[in-house]
């Protein structure tokens, strides 16, 4: 690449500058073959982070509020404000001083949701603004291609909120990492609470995104309720943003199905929910059995915009502010103080990223990536609002607790919409990964 | 050869086009653009719209559907990517190829239509092909994903001649990795090659016919002319301008996904070439140009960077001026470009390289210059 | 039988959804000659009426949550349920159906404004040019909204009597799952309405006689002289209403959002042509039968022959007419045919 030759032109430069003064840091010594790296910070005084975030279209206002994450993920990392979860993770590296005494700046870019566009920003942060890592991401289809791009230029991404089980399956990449929980999890945490609430005996109908991320979601869904011994009735393919999802509810009304299952999301989520509620599906008796819905993937801002209808709906999701734990309580603290509300789940896994990237540089004294890669795989760590949790080697997957949660019957307030039926343990929704195929690559 | 005869104005706007063009990474440095990604979307997407203004600009017929060609052609050069080889040739040719046989099928049937209905026709195929590679085609077009090069592809005649590839295997011409800045020279050479041909056309007797079916089609039916092949002839080139750009895309960054095809994308060709003015020949350039660095830089200017660049203000006025100015940048970024396009419209009818040359003559006739200033005329 | 005789209701009412946007820019097409790239964000603003009316009801009193320390949780009672009691509760539950009240002179003005103050320079010029300013108004609207409700759609419930669904299956013979939402009937009732009126108005009034014969004619209707021009802005203003309150009445059905005019726009235009430009009752049935189509499209025994088929039908049936007949199913000679 020909940007490397500047980078190392640029080493070499400030090779030179540190040789003259003679102050060489030892990591500098140690690793001398391995400073030849892309946006290589050099012994420049700051350090430059890419937060690529959807700032237009459907999930804008989940984009920003990973931005406004990140946003106080840096004020801890460089020590202003309270410190947050700089206070409750351990173990940690980080010393309010900024990542290896350098102060962490950073650029944002707008994906709108679109690969193109997600890859055109990330790109813009690594030629130009010099981004040595990018995060972000609202949707499984952009993580997985920003996140190709990052392993291509050899930058590492943090990905921001991706659920497909592809993004650490089988799109897995050496340079990419995921917080997030995925579909497969979503399927095994959801599986005991659904058997004890509805039973094993029950039929179940798929309407499902007709995409990759939805494909997956309906077949880790499907591989668990039919382990329970449910029967699947269809499972229907619905198009991306359909909008009126009428003729694909009025179907289930008389297919013997007794529960709905709704692989959607974001919008598609809220539209595809308010209207099998209009259909009178929640109220409905079938086989002398209530009619139920679930939807898998949960977040606090569909279930805003899904309004009364998401009450007594089961769902999981990957973190929410009322967990009690120290780590979640220090951050909706900051977070709250910062902006007067609650974050979101998004928000949550984004400012983890965050900070376990700057934790795994300091913890390895260098930015050079494999070494990053290195502190970053098999990690483990308490105090980020999930319990214990492991950055799994094999790939890049984090290994921690799963929140089943339940529409609020009766929230206290605008913000009290979700309730965490279950806190699934992660050992129950582990899996081999080599189910999923898929090669991480090597760092090179 | 006749073929590359030009006048003498055209020969300075030609040589004025190659310099511009080449010194991008130049002259666009200060404004934040100098970077090789942006150079080559500059560069793509000047080549979609000159495209896009052939059929437009010169018969009047306004596609709504050109996107279907741009997805076809990166669909087609990753495919190229993936079973022939890592070379950019055969992946350019084949996505050309290959759009303007869309083109013919897509172009015939939807020509027998004129107006609007032209336009809806072309609209709902190019929805057809994206609806259908984002869901059923996935075995082909890997769906929401995208399509991707792999390392384990088979590339045929890579494996004959035992070329070996890395972890990601890159686009290469005689092993120059097309990406970063020999990237942009490349798609800056295949744009020249673009203006050049489509300055050909506007200039050529066949370019005339184009105007004349424009201007007054039924007349020309009248005097015996059929207007049909033109018409389609015309449609064809656009289609394989279209898919030029789209294996450029491929080219530069091997991914494509089915959203290339959508009607936003169809509709963002036509809003580049009316913004920087339909049927001129560096217009469609122009307003590709704004586009694209609207939607990647004023997207990326925060409140941070804001604050920095209005560091030299006192405190209180420094946080006035990016309270007034943020609104319209980073996430407000789409309010700023609907506003340019309303005022474009409002005060420069005709798009902006008409701006440009009126203020070109309301200065000459000022200060009674004689000498003639560039040759940006389109 | 059951599974049909829904999936035509569905068709219906999705096809009063789509005449109603259609009516409304046909009527541009027809009278002024512009194509207005802005009219589905006129149909988002009509959504949005019911959602500043709702906000304006349930203005709230804020109770503290005492109980979260790290920012301000309120639960909200609005100030109507604290006034007026059980009478409050009723008229926020009724919030949707009040704001028609409201949406009609709203976005009768907003309709005039945008005529006056920006449509009406483009009568003259292209459609290239008036297609990127309508675009480019689209856009600011969307914006706008944008920052005052943010990106995420609003809940917006129907009055809790019509929440549910009928069994009409009793009233037909049918099974008893043929179960329908009160409220998409009314959407249907309501469409069928609109139209209703739209064509009566245009019909039997000497004003909608005079719109006729400009839209048939406009330069001789002028040299009779009568003000067309001020006609056509009413009609705009008509315009502006029909697709507001097809964008009210469709908020319990889709909770809004800023962008839900754009998904909505390119339908219509294709609904439009479908039915023939400067044809009213074109663009009507156009919007139903592909509403219909649509529906069948969907059915699971028609997508295990052709896959896919629900994804593309509006635009296979729109090529297949457009292809059979020339100017759609009614279409006059000669309108935006060049």
């Amino acid at each position: 690449m020909s940007d490397l030759k500047f980078t190392r032109r640029g080493v070499l430069k400030s090779g030179a500058a540190l040789g003259a003064a003679g102050v060489a840091p030892s990591f500098f010594v140690r690793n001398a073959w391995a400073q030849d790296f892309t946006n290589n910070p050099g012994n420049g005084s700051s350090v430059v982070l890419g937060f690529n975030v959807p700032q237009t279209g459907a999930y804008a206002d989940e984009g920003a509020d990973e931005l406004r994450a990140y946003q106080l993920a840096v004020k801890h990392i460089n020590g202003e404000g309270d410190g947050g979860m700089l206070n409750t993770m351990t173990p940690l590296s980080l010393k309010g001083n900024g990542v290896l005494g350098k102060k962490v700046e950073y650029v944002t870019g707008d994906t709108q949701t679109k690969s193109d566009a997600a890859r055109a920003s990330a790109k813009r942060m690594i030629e130009k603004d010099g981004a040595i890592m990018i995060t972000g991401g609202s949707s499984s289809g952009v993580a997985v291609a920003v996140q190709s791009l990052c392993h291509e230029a050899g930058i590492i991404f943090m990905a921001g909120l991706t659920h497909s089980n592809d993004t650490t399956g089988k799109d897995k990449r050496k340079y990419g990492f995921r917080h997030f929980f995925n579909a497969y999890m979503s399927g095994a945490a959801l599986g005991p609470v659904l058997e004890a609430r509805y039973g094993k005996d029950r039929n179940a109908y798929h309407l499902t995104a007709d995409y990759t991320w939805g494909w997956t979601q309906e077949e880790s869904i499907k591989n668990t309720t039919e382990a329970l011994g449910w029967k699947t009735t269809a499972a229907v393919r619905t198009p991306l943003g359909a909008g009126d999802f009428s003729q694909y509810i009025t179907p289930v009304l008389n297919s013997g199905a007794d529960v709905l299952i709704l692989n959607h999301y974001g919008k598609d989520m809220i539209n595809s929910l308010t209207q099998a509620v209009q259909f009178g599906l929640r109220d409905k008796q079938v086989n002398g059995k209530n009619f139920v819905i679930v939807v898998p993937l949960f977040s606090r801002l569909m279930a805003q915009g899904a309004g009364e209808n998401i009450k007594g709906i089961l769902g999981t999701t990957n973190w929410n502010w009322s967990l009690t734990d120290a780590g979640s309580q220090a951050f909706v603290k900051s977070f709250g103080a910062e902006y007067g509300f609650p974050p979101s789940q998004a928000a949550h896994t984004c400012y983890t990223q965050a900070l376990l990237y700057a934790n795994a540089c300091e913890t390895a004294g260098t930015f050079y990536p494999c070494e990053v890669i290195n502190a970053l795989e098999g990690f483990k760590f308490d105090g980020a609002g999930n319990g214990p949790t492991e950055y799994r080697a094999a790939d890049h997957q984090c290994f921690k607790d799963v929140l089943v949660v339940e529409g609020n019957e009766n929230p206290s307030s605008q913000f009290d919409l979700l309730q965490v039926v279950q806190v699934v343990p992660r050992a129950q929704v582990e899996y081999d990964p080599a189910i999923f195929g898929g090669e991480l690559g090597t760092c090179s | 050869m006749k073929l590359f005869k030009l006048s003498a104005k055209d020969a300075i706007m030609m040589a004025v086009f190659i310099a511009v063009v080449l010194t991008m990474p130049i002259w666009l440095k200060p404004i934040g653009a100098g970077y090789p990604d942006l150079l080559q979307k500059f560069a793509i997407f000047g080549l979609f719209a000159i495209g896009f203004n052939i059929l437009f600009g010169l018969t009047g017929y306004l596609s709504f559907g050109h996107a279907a060609f741009l997805g076809v052609g990166s669909y087609t050069a990753v495919w190229s990517f993936k079973l022939v080889s890592m070379s950019v040739i055969p992946a350019v040719i084949f996505g050309t190829v290959l759009a303007g046989l869309f083109a013919v099928v897509i172009g015939y049937v939807s020509l027998r239509r004129t107006g609007i209905y032209f336009s809806i026709l072309t609209l709902a195929f190019a929805q057809m092909c994206y609806k259908m590679a984002y869901s059923v085609l996935t075995p082909i077009t890997n769906g929401e994903t995208g399509l991707r090069v792999l390392r384990d592809d088979p590339r045929v005649v890579d494996a004959m001649f035992g070329v070996e590839q890395n972890a990601v295997p890159v686009g290469e011409l005689f092993g120059i990795n097309m990406q970063g800045y020999p990237g942009f020279y490349f798609c800056a050479a295949m744009l020249i090659l673009g203006f050049f041909i489509a300055l050909r056309i506007f200039r050529s007797p066949f370019g005339m016919m184009l105007t004349a079916i424009k201007t007054n089609q039924t007349r020309m039916r009248y005097t015996g002319f059929n207007t049909r092949p033109y018409l389609l002839v015309a449609f064809v080139i656009s289609g394989m301008y279209a898919g030029m750009a789209g294996s450029l895309m491929a080219v530069t960054d091997p991914l494509a996904g089915a959203e290339r095809m959508q009607w936003t994308a169809s509709g963002e060709v036509v809003l580049m070439t009316i913004l920087g003015g339909v049927g001129t020949l560096v217009g469609p350039i122009l307003g590709a140009g704004i586009i694209k660095y609207f939607e990647n830089i004023f997207s990326a200017i925060n409140e941070s960077t804001l604050h920095q660049a209005f560091d030299f203000l006192p405190d209180s006025i420094d946080n006035v001026v990016v309270a007034i100015i943020s609104p319209f940048v980073g996430d407000g970024w789409h309010l700023t470009l609907g506003t340019l396009f309303v005022v474009i419209v409002i005060f420069l009818p005709g798009g902006l390289v008409d701006g440009i040359s009126r203020i070109r003559k309301r200065f000459s006739r000022k200060s009674h210059a004689s000498s003639t200033t560039g040759a940006s005329e389109g | 039988m059951d599974a049909i005789f829904l999936q035509v209701l569905n068709g219906l009412d999705k096809g009063g959804a789509y005449a109603l946007i259609a009516l409304g820019l046909t009527l541009v097409f027809g009278t002024l000659g512009v194509v207005n790239f802005a009219h589905g964000a006129l149909f988002m603003l009509g959504a949005f009426c019911a959602v500043t009316f709702q906000f304006m009801m349930t203005a709230s009193k804020q109770i503290k949550d005492e109980s979260i320390t790290f920012f301000d949780a309120y639960k909200e009672v609005p100030y109507l349920e604290i006034w007026f009691g059980h009478v409050g509760t009723v008229l926020i539950d009724w919030v949707v159906p009040l704001s028609i009240i409201m949406a009609i002179p709203v976005m009768l003005l907003i309709g005039l404004a945008m005529e006056r103050g920006l449509i009406r320079y483009f009568y003259k010029r292209s459609h290239a040019e008036q297609i990127l300013v309508t675009f480019g108004l689209a856009i600011v609207l969307q914006e706008i909204i944008k920052s005052f409700f943010g990106a995420n759609p609003i809940p917006t419930p129907a009055p809790e009597i019509v929440a549910g669904s009928a069994n009409i299956g009793a009233l037909f013979g049918l099974g008893d799952s043929v179960v329908y939402p009160y409220w998409r009937l009314i959407y249907l009732a309501f469409s069928g309405l609109v139209i209703f009126a739209v064509f009566a108005f245009l019909q039997f009034t000497t004003f909608g006689m005079v719109v006729r014969a400009g839209m048939a004619d406009r330069e001789m209707v002028g040299l009779l002289g009568i003000n067309v021009e001020r006609r056509f802005t009413i009609v705009f203003g008509i315009a502006a209403v029909v697709a507001g309150l097809a964008g009210v009445m469709y908020t319990p059905i889709l909770p809004p959002d800023y962008n839900m005019g754009m998904e909505f726009l390119v339908l219509s235009f294709v609904v439009v042509v479908v039915g023939g430009m400067g044809s009213l009752g074109g663009a009507v049935s156009a919007g139903f039968l592909l509403g219909i189509l649509q529906s069948f499209a969907s059915m699971n025994e028609v997508k295990a022959i052709i896959p896919g088929i629900d994804q593309i039908i509006i635009y296979l049936v729109a090529v297949i007419i457009l292809l059979t007949r020339p100017r759609g199913l009614m279409g006059r000679k000669g309108v935006m045919e060049d």
